[in-house]
């Protein structure tokens, strides 16, 4: 079970009126290296994994929900206010058309999020290595996010989030260096 | 490894036809973990304030971006 802390992980705070950047977002939050897929590969995971690792799964992929909702801010943020013209001219009228100023679970595109998009296949390596690489794509969509905004607030929680996404990936790598189980032949042990 | 040597550059072949102005140096990221293979112990640490800010505890795990030794990034 979740105890939930009625508060974002970090401030997001968004400055600039930018529907358009909200499509964008929406890679992080329907996206195949979003923030959606990334919790739901973990949480999925971490009941077939060694017992040393479940628990950093679970607090991983817990966290990745954390990010969700802070990319959920952004959206909604940049979205409430705008009107059927504006959002037709940020391109997200066939959103529109669907779902009013909800939020759904799509990519940058408008293509909605598929399982396909994560994967289990029950060895600890090929799971880990697809979680790092997971961590590594959504590092680089941080980038690429950050390059197509001049909103330094808007910025300032992108580059957090993309931070996180480099701390993961390091504990991923570690939990594949546990489950070698050669630590003892490292320098630091 | 310092926050300024985290990206690396190539000039990628430039065609005589190209029909648009030509970027003449190519950049990426090469971040922190991929020379980390385990975190050892006792790391340096930032303080509260500077690690929730940077969304790391330790310095060597910070990866700036974008590049800090460019100027003109930062956006569009």
């Amino acid at each position: 079970m979740w105890a939930y802390e009625k508060k974002l992980q970090y401030p997001v705070r968004v400055s600039k009126c930018d529907p358009l950047m909200a499509k964008f977002l929406m890679e992080q939050y329907g996206g195949a290296d979003g923030e959606l897929a990334a919790a739901l590969r973990y949480l999925n995971q971490r009941y077939t994994i060694p017992d040393k690792v479940v628990g950093l799964l679970t607090d991983i992929g817990t966290e990745e929900f954390a990010h969700l909702e802070m990319i959920a801010t952004m959206v909604y943020k940049l979205t409430k206010d705008a009107t059927p013209a504006q959002m037709k001219a940020a391109g997200l009228g066939d959103h529109y058309a669907a779902h009013d100023s909800a939020l759904f679970y799509t990519n940058a595109a408008g293509v909605p999020w598929t399982a396909s998009y994560i994967a289990a296949k029950g060895d600890p390596i090929a799971d880990l290595y697809e979680d790092i690489a997971a961590e590594e794509k959504a590092r680089a969509t941080y980038q690429w996010l950050i390059d197509m905004t001049d909103d330094v607030d808007l910025q300032d929680s992108l580059k957090y989030l993309r931070e996180r996404e480099i701390v993961h990936s390091l504990r991923f790598r570690e939990a594949v260096e546990i489950l070698k189980d050669k630590q003892d032949q490292r320098i630091y042990f | 490894m310092s926050a300024s040597d985290q990206f690396r550059t190539y000039r990628p072949f430039l065609g005589p036809f190209d029909p648009c102005p030509p970027i003449q140096e190519k950049s990426y990221n090469v971040p922190p973990q991929l020379f980390i293979s385990f975190q050892p112990p006792n790391l340096p640490q930032f303080s509260p304030y500077e690690a929730l800010k940077y969304g790391t505890l330790w310095p060597a795990l910070y990866g700036p971006y974008p590049d800090p030794s460019r100027k003109e990034a930062g956006g569009d």
